[in-house]
């Protein structure tokens, strides 16, 4: 059975796309197929974070439109098996993704065998996010420790919960919380939200919680998935959240304070 | 942390605590109204409307002098409702 899982949160720059792009990498790993469509129209930038950006020829909206085939379209990984991606279009036309046309390319992909179709969301609540969470079992929504991204991340949950197709046949999406970015320095200084206030807002199960690291800069900017350089603390977090995601139970990492010396306290 | 935040350290207030406040209020407002894709109790929006027009039976009011919203307790919901009469004199 394949499942359509979105990478969701509202408001734009937390964290969605690296996120889609670790999480899509992290499940091929794993061994299932799985093909990760960039719903940004206007604004592809997964390609990017996968580093495959000079392999693009076709896009998403070819596909819509009858100018390629899916098969021509879906950019497969040389690095980890079973992983593909789809990119999106540049074209100015927000009206690029019609519901039929990507209920289409969805049915195609599970019509393929793929075990994970995963949906890189734009920010915002128009028709791109729509789109991009209207045919989805599960929705990964992605939140940064901020008063913003909460909210956002609260609505989009209503929306989900409303508005997508699996609400209209009276269904629940599956929802988790991926917090990203976040600071256990912070939290301590008491100048962040913690992990346990934002679930506790959300109310939502919590898949993971990605820290704010360096390596993530690092990662898109030579194309690699965070979640491939394995000893990073996001990558490893990145990881983490895909077992907890396939089943597995085991502990939060990186949600405290790692003890510095004293003249790292000082100067760091 | 540098030096300086070090020496911030204690006269610093606790912001995340009222950022947790503030987003509960908002977020429980928020749902009670159906604002998003949340769904709040239907009745809501035609109780507003309803006892607004009873209100204006006797005063006049502004719609934005009447603010109506539901909080959400452990074991009951409450529903408040303030409004602003206008100056007697
Ligand atoms: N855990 C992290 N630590 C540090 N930086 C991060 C982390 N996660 C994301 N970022 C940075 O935040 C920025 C936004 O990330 P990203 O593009 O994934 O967000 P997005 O939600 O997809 O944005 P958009 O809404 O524009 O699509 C990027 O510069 C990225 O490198
Ligand atoms: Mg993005």
């Amino acid at each position: 059975m394949s499942k359509v899982i979105v990478v969701t949160s509202g408001k734009g720059g937390v964290g969605k796309t690296t996120s889609s792009a670790a999480i899509a990498t992290g499940l091929a790993e794993k061994g299932n197929k799985t093909a990760v469509i960039d719903f940004d129209v206007g604004l592809r930038n997964l390609d990017l974070i996968m580093g495959v950006e000079r392999r693009v020829v076709y896009d998403f909206v070819n596909v819509i439109n009858g100018e390629a085939t899916l098969k021509q379209a879906l950019i497969k990984d040389k690095r980890v098996d079973n992983l593909f991606i789809l990119p999106a279009s540049q074209t100015r036309d927000k009206d690029a993704l019609s519901q039929e046309g990507v209920e289409s390319v969805i049915e195609e992909l599970k019509a393929d065998g793929f075990d994970y179709i995963v949906c890189d969301s734009p920010a915002g609540i128009e028709k791109g996010a729509f789109m991009a969470l209207y045919f989805a079992d599960e929705a990964i929504v992605v939140t940064n420790p901020e008063v913003s991204s909460v909210r956002d991340s609260d609505r989009i949950l209503g929306i989900l919960q409303s508005r997508s197709k699996a609400a209209e046949r009276g269904d629940t999406v599956k929802e988790h919380l991926l917090v990203t970015r976040y600071s256990p320095e912070r939290v301590e200084g008491g100048d962040m939200l913690s992990v346990d206030d934002i679930v506790e807002i959300l109310s939502i199960p919590l898949l993971g919680v990605i820290p704010e690291s360096g390596s993530v800069l690092q990662a898109s900017n030579s194309g690699q998935p965070v979640i491939l350089d394995k000893a990073s603390t996001a990558g490893m977090a990145y990881s983490d959240a895909i077992d907890r995601f396939l089943g597995e139970d085991i502990p939060h990492r990186f949600m405290d304070i790692e003890k510095k010396g004293f003249f790292k306290k000082l100067f760091g | 942390m540098g030096l300086f935040d070090l020496f911030r350290q204690d006269r610093k207030k606790n912001t995340a605590k009222a950022a947790k406040e503030r987003l509960q209020i908002l977020i429980a407002h928020e749902h009670a109204m159906g604002a998003g894709g949340h769904k709040g109790p239907d009745y809501l929006p035609k109780l507003r409307e309803e006892i607004i027009a009873v209100i204006r039976k006797y005063v006049s009011v502004s719609d934005n002098d009447v603010n109506f919203q539901v909080e959400k307790g452990d074991d009951f919901d409450m529903l408040e409702l303030n409004i602003t009469l206008p100056d007697s004199k």
